[in-house]
C-alpha cells in the first residue's frame, strides 16, 4: 500500500505540472492546444479553397464556416464529456445507430437513387449512417476494451458481426464510401486491440476469394465507377468524365497552380464536383504541387498529433477510440486524395475541412471533441 | 494481501502488455500513414509535374475554343456599279439540344407548322450525327418570309428552337446573269475533301460557276478567328483574343445589266445566246444564254425535284450556250475565210467567180449547192460576203485546203478556248488533216472541205469564240482576250492579265480590214443579207454577218423545208457584227436555236445592242419580216 501511495506521490511533481497547464484557457476549455491550432488551420485553408472552388460563392462560404462554427460549438461539448460517460454510452449510441440504420432502410427517403435519409417529422431528416461512423468505433473499443488484448477468437467474431451488420445496411443503401469508412472505423479498433497478424492474412485471402461473389452483389453504378477506374478514357463522356477532368485539373496546376480564384476547371465547371467530393482537384488546380504539399503535411501533423493523444490515453477505451478516430481521419483523407487523383475507386468520400456539406464537419468535429476529451481528462482518470 | 498483490501486479503486467501491444500498433499504423501519404505526393508529384503539360494542354483545349468568323464575300458589280451579286441576312432555324428535348418528338410536332420534307428530316439527321454536343444544328438553312411568321407564332411551343441570322447570298437580277455570274452553294463533300478546311472554317457557301466559281480565292476573302473561353456548358465566357476576318474582293465587271437585259429581252423567251465583246479591250459587254435559271434556288440549296424539273427541261436552262454550246458557225465565218483568201494570195478583191448555184468538184457529179437557187451570177469577195455566195467560197476552200484553212482560222481563236475569265469553256471544232486522223483516224477527204468552207460540217464554234472572232476583224487584226473582270477593288486586288499584244499573222494590206469592213456593212445594206438592220439607224454605222446552221442534215435531192420538219430540227440562226464601223465599241455574236434566218431573227437582237452601247438608246426591234432585205 505504501509503496503505491509513494509511486503515487513519485508521479504526483508530474500531474501538478498537468494542473498548472489545465489553469489557462485551454485547460478551461478542456482543449488540446496543438490539435486545436492545427485544425482552425486546416477549416481556414478550407474556407479559402471552397470559396475559390464553389465559384465565388461567399453565400456558400458563409454557410461553411457557420457549420465550422457548430462544429466547435459540438466539439467543445464533446470535449468536456469524460471518456468515462462515453464508454458508458457506446452500447447505446451504436444501438440507436443500428435501429435508425434498420428504420431507414424500411421507411426511409429515396434521394438521387440512394436511401440514406431518415425524415423526423417536424425535426429534421438524418443520415443515420453518419452516426455509426462515430458509433462504430465507440462501441468496438467499448467491447474490446473489457476483454483480453490481443482479442480471442470468440471476441474477433463477435466483434466482426458488430462491424459488419450496420456496414451491410449501409452498402445496401447503397452507399459505398460511406460502408467502407464505417467499417474501417470499426476494423481499426480492431487493429489497434492486437487482431493477430495471421488472422489479418487470411481475412485478406478470404476477402481476395469472395471480392468475386461480392462483384455479383454490387450495383450496376458501382461496378461502372470500379471499372472506370481502371480505364476511365474507355468512357470519356460518362463514368470517366469525372476522373478525366480531376486529372486534368491536378495536372494542370502544376507546381504553383494557376492561382486562387483561377482554376479555369472548376470555375467553368468542367470538374463535376468541384466543391464537394472533389474539391481536392479544384485546390490541387488553384495551388500546385506546392499547396498540396502544405496540405498533406497539415493533414499529416494532425494525424501525429491524434496518434500522440491516443498513445498517452491511459485506458484501454480512451486508447482504441482515439486510435480509431485518427486512423478513420486517414482513411477520409487518403480515400478521397487517392480517388480524385485516380489511384482509388471513386466512391463518395468527402475531403475534411475541404470538401463542402455541414453534416461531415459535425461528425468530423464530434470525433476531434471526442479526442479533446481524451486528452484533457487524463489525469483524472489516472 | 498477497493475492491481492499479485493479481494487482497482474493487471498491471497485462496493462503494460496492452500498452506495448497498443504502441507496436499505432506505431505500425504511424508507418502506413506516412507510406500512404508519400504514394499521394508521389500521384500528385506525377500528375503536376511530369504529366503538367499534358493536362495544361487538356486544360486549355477544354477552356478555349477556336471559332472561325467567316469573311464577307466580296460584292460583283457591273461596270456602271450596278450591284450583280449581294450579301444578305437570312434566318436559319437551329435547334439547341440542351433545351430541346426529345428529339424524336421535336420533330414529329414541327413537321406540320412548317412543312418539313422527308429529304429535310434526313439531312437534320445528319447534321446531328456530326455536331458536337453543345452545337446548335440547323433544321432549315433559309427561313421564308412565310416560315418566318408561322414559327414567331409557334415559338412559344418550341423551347430550343431558335432561328439564327446568317449571311447568304443573293441575286438580284435572278437568271439574267446565271450562266456568268453562276452561284455560290453549299460546299459538297467532294469539295470539302480538297479544300482547306482552315480557309472554309466558318463558311460553308463556295462558287460553284461563272464568276463566282473563277474568282472563288479572292471572292472568299479571309477567314477570322476568335479564342472563346467557353465553359463546360458551352455557353460563351468571354473572346480572349481575336483575328478579324478579311473581307472579299469586290469585282467590277465589264457587263453592263441593261445591256445584258436587252439581250435578254430581244431573245423574248427563244433559246439562244448573246455575247458582246469590246473590240478596244476585250471587255465582255453582254453574255447570255437562254433560257437561264434562278442562282438564288441553288443558295440555299435547291430541293431535288425542282433540280431535276431544270436538268431535264427539254430547253435546258442549266446549259451555258454562249460559253460551252457547240454550233456550226455558218456563213458567219465568211468575213475570215475572206480574209484567209487574201492571206494567202488565193483572191484578191478584183477576183471574180460565176456562180450557177451549184459547185462540183473535177470528175466528180457531186453538187454543192449554193442557198441562193440558180446562184448569185458573177460574184467577186463584196458580193459573196453581203450575199453570202456559198460557191464562191466553196472553190475558195477548195483550194485553200484544210489546213490552211485551220492555221488560219486559228489566228482568230477558234478552235481554242477564248481565255475568258470563267469556267469549263467549251472549244468547238477546227478540222485539219492531222485532227482528222487523230480524232477519227481516218483521212482527210477533198469533198469534206465544201461544209466546213460555209461553217458546217466538222467546224463547230462556240457563240463566245464567234464573238471574239467578230472583235479580231472589227480591230483589225489586233488579237484580244475576252475578260468579264474589268477590276477589283479591296484586300486582295486581282491583277488584271495583259491583253495580248499581237496581231493576225496577215500578209495583206490594212487596205483589205476596211475594205472586208465595207464589205460587212453591206450586208446591212440593201442587197444585203440584213438590209433591214439598218433601217432608221441614227449616228453610227453597222458591220455585220448572217449565217444559218444546219440542224439536220439535207440529202442530196432533198428540199429544205421547214414546213415538213420537226421545229427543233429548224436551222439555227446566226448573226455576227460590230459598230460603229469606222470605229468599232461593240461586236457582237448572236445564235437563236432553230430561229432559221440570221438576218431577220438573230440580226436585230444585235441591232438593239448596239443602239444602246452606242446612242444609249432603248429602240424597239425593227420590224424586219417582209422587207426588201436578201436572206439566206
Amino acid at each position: 500500500m505504501k509503496e503505491q501511495q509513494n509511486r503515487f506521490l513519485r508521479q504526483a511533481p508530474q500531474s501538478g505540472a498537468e494542473f498548472h497547464k489545465s489553469a489557462d484557457i485551454w485547460g478551461v476549455l478542456r482543449l488540446d492546444p496543438t490539435l486545436s491550432t492545427l485544425l482552425a488551420i486546416a477549416a481556414s485553408l478550407g474556407l479559402i479553397a471552397l470559396y475559390s472552388a464553389s465559384g465565388a460563392d461567399l453565400d456558400m462560404t458563409v454557410k461553411q464556416a457557420s457549420s465550422f462554427l457548430i462544429g466547435f460549438v459540438v466539439m467543445l461539448v464533446f470535449a468536456r464529456i469524460p471518456p468515462g460517460t462515453y464508454a458508458y454510452i457506446s452500447p447505446w449510441f451504436y444501438g440507436l445507430g443500428v435501429l435508425l440504420l434498420m428504420a431507414t432502410a424500411v421507411i426511409g427517403d429515396v434521394r438521387m437513387g440512394a436511401q440514406r435519409w431518415l425524415s423526423i417529422p417536424g425535426v429534421a431528416s438524418v443520415q443515420p449512417s453518419e452516426f455509426l461512423k462515430l458509433a462504430m468505433p465507440m462501441m468496438i473499443a467499448w467491447y474490446l476494451s473489457g476483454r483480453a488484448q490481443p482479442p480471442r477468437a470468440g471476441t474477433i467474431a463477435a466483434s466482426l458481426a458488430l462491424i459488419l451488420f450496420p456496414v451491410a445496411l449501409i452498402a445496401e443503401q447503397p452507399d459505398l464510401g460511406t460502408s467502407i469508412l464505417v467499417f474501417a472505423s470499426g476494423f481499426f479498433v480492431l487493429f489497434l486491440a492486437g487482431l493477430p497478424w495471421k488472422l489479418m492474412g487470411v481475412m485478406a485471402g478470404a476477402f481476395a476469394g469472395i471480392a468475386p461473389i461480392a462483384w455479383h452483389f454490387l450495383h450496376d453504378y458501382q461496378r461502372r465507377r470500379v471499372l472506370t477506374l481502371f480505364d476511365p478514357e474507355s468512357d470519356p463522356l460518362g463514368n470517366g468524365w469525372n476522373i478525366i477532368q480531376s486529372k486534368t485539373a491536378i495536372g494542370s496546376g502544376g507546381l504553383f497552380g494557376k492561382g486562387w480564384l483561377d482554376g479555369s476547371q472548376s470555375h467553368l465547371h468542367f470538374l463535376p464536383e468541384g466543391h464537394t467530393d472533389f474539391i481536392i482537384a479544384a485546390y490541387s488546380e488553384e495551388f500546385g504541387l506546392i499547396g498540396v504539399i502544405v496540405l498533406l503535411a497539415l493533414y499529416l501533423a494532425i494525424l501525429m498529433r491524434a496518434f500522440q493523444i491516443a498513445t498517452m490515453a491511459q485506458n484501454s477505451y480512451a486508447r482504441l477510440l482515439a486510435g480509431a478516430i485518427t486512423l478513420s481521419f486517414f482513411v477520409y483523407v487518403f480515400v478521397n486524395a487517392g480517388m480524385v487523383s485516380g489511384i482509388l475507386p471513386v466512391v463518395g468520400v468527402p475531403l475534411p475541412f475541404i470538401s463542402y456539406g455541414g453534416t461531415a464537419i459535425i461528425t468530423l468535429m464530434s470525433g476531434f471533441g471526442v479526442l479533446m476529451s481524451i486528452q484533457a481528462h487524463r489525469k483524472l482518470m489516472g | 494481501m498477497n493475492q491481492n498483490q499479485k493479481q494487482t501486479r497482474l493487471t498491471l503486467k497485462d496493462q503494460q502488455q496492452e500498452v506495448e501491444l497498443f504502441k507496436s500498433r499505432a506505431l505500425f499504423a504511424g508507418g502506413f500513414v506516412l507510406f500512404a501519404f508519400s504514394l499521394l505526393l508521389l500521384r500528385y508529384g506525377y500528375l503536376q509535374l511530369l504529366q503538367h503539360e499534358t493536362y495544361a494542354t487538356l486544360s486549355e483545349n477544354n477552356r478555349i475554343h477556336l471559332e472561325a468568323i467567316s469573311p464577307p464575300r466580296g460584292f460583283i458589280y457591273d461596270r456602271n456599279g450596278v450591284l450583280l451579286a449581294d450579301n444578305r441576312p437570312v434566318f436559319a432555324l437551329v435547334v439547341n439540344r440542351q433545351q430541346a428535348g426529345d428529339l424524336d418528338d421535336l420533330i414529329k410536332h414541327l413537321t406540320p407548322v412548317l412543312g418539313l420534307s422527308e429529304d429535310e428530316v434526313d439531312r437534320f439527321h445528319k447534321r446531328l450525327r456530326v455536331a458536337r454536343r453543345y452545337e446548335p444544328v440547323v433544321i432549315r438553312s433559309r427561313l421564308s418570309e412565310e416560315d418566318m411568321a408561322t414559327f414567331s407564332e409557334m415559338r412559344y411551343a418550341f423551347p430550343g428552337v431558335t432561328a439564327e441570322i446568317e449571311v447568304s447570298r443573293y441575286y438580284p437580277f435572278g437568271d439574267l446573269f446565271a450562266h456568268v455570274i453562276g452561284y455560290v452553294s453549299r460546299i459538297s463533300e467532294d469539295e470539302a475533301k480538297t479544300l482547306d478546311p482552315a480557309v472554309y472554317a466558318g463558311t460553308n457557301l463556295i462558287g460553284k460557276l461563272g464568276i463566282e466559281k473563277y474568282y472563288e480565292s479572292v471572292l472568299h476573302g479571309r477567314v477570322g478567328y476568335q479564342h472563346v473561353e467557353t465553359n463546360a456548358y458551352g455557353k460563351q465566357i468571354r473572346v480572349l483574343k481575336r483575328t478579324p476576318p478579311v473581307r472579299g474582293t469586290d469585282l467590277k465587271l465589264y457587263l453592263d445589266a441593261k445591256l445584258q437585259q436587252i439581250a435578254h429581252e430581244q431573245l423574248a423567251g427563244r433559246r439562244g445566246a448573246v455575247v458582246a465583246i469590246d473590240p478596244r479591250n476585250g471587255g465582255v459587254l453582254a453574255f447570255v444564254s437562254n433560257p437561264g435559271f434562278d442562282p438564288n434556288l441553288f443558295v440555299g440549296g435547291i430541293p431535288g425535284p425542282l433540280y431535276r424539273g431544270l436538268r431535264d427541261h427539254e430547253d435546258r436552262p442549266l446549259y451555258n450556250r454562249a460559253l460551252q454550246g457547240i454550233y456550226p458557225p455558218g456563213s458567219t465565218i465568211k468575213p475570215f475565210e475572206g480574209l484567209g483568201g487574201l492571206h494567202y494570195g488565193l483572191v484578191d478583191w478584183n477576183y471574180r467567180i460565176a456562180d450557177p448555184g451549184f459547185f462540183s468538184l473535177p470528175g466528180d457529179s457531186h453538187r454543192f449547192r449554193d442557198w441562193k437557187k440558180g446562184g448569185h451570177g458573177v460574184v467577186d469577195l463584196y458580193r459573196a460576203i453581203y450575199q453570202s455566195c456559198d460557191v464562191y467560197f466553196y472553190q475558195l476552200s477548195d483550194r485553200m485546203g484544210v489546213d490552211r484553212f485551220h492555221d488560219w482560222m486559228a489566228q482568230f481563236g477558234f478552235g481554242e478556248r477564248t481565255g475568258i475569265d470563267l469556267v469549263n469553256e467549251k472549244t468547238g471544232t477546227l478540222p485539219s488533216v492531222a485532227w482528222k486522223r487523230k480524232r477519227l483516224k481516218a483521212p482527210w477527204y477533198r469533198g469534206e472541205m465544201m461544209s466546213v468552207g460555209i461553217g458546217q460540217g466538222y467546224f463547230t464554234a462556240t457563240p463566245l469564240q464567234i464573238a471574239l472572232a467578230t472583235a479580231i476583224v472589227a480591230n483589225k487584226g489586233h488579237i484580244l482576250r475576252p475578260h468579264l473582270l474589268m477590276s477589283s477593288q479591296g484586300p486582295n486586288p486581282v491583277e488584271l492579265p495583259q491583253q495580248p499584244d499581237k496581231m493576225v499573222a496577215f500578209n495583206g494590206t490594212p487596205q483589205d480590214w476596211d475594205n472586208m469592213h465595207a464589205a460587212m456593212h453591206m450586208v446591212v445594206q440593201p442587197g444585203g443579207t440584213a438590209a433591214a438592220l439598218s433601217h432608221g439607224l441614227v449616228g453610227y454605222d453597222i458591220a455585220g454577218k448572217t449565217g444559218t446552221a444546219q440542224v439536220k442534215g439535207i440529202k442530196q435531192n432533198e428540199k429544205y423545208s421547214e414546213s415538213k420538219l420537226d421545229p427543233r430540227h429548224w436551222d439555227h440562226a446566226w448573226f455576227m457584227g460590230f459598230a460603229p464601223v469606222n470605229n468599232p465599241r461593240i461586236a457582237v455574236a448572236v445564235l437563236v436555236e432553230n430561229g432559221k434566218h440570221g438576218g431577220s431573227t438573230a440580226g436585230p437582237i444585235a441591232r438593239a445592242l448596239f443602239d444602246y452601247e452606242i446612242n444609249g438608246i432603248i429602240a424597239p426591234p425593227p420590224a424586219l419580216e417582209g422587207e426588201d432585205g436578201v436572206d439566206e
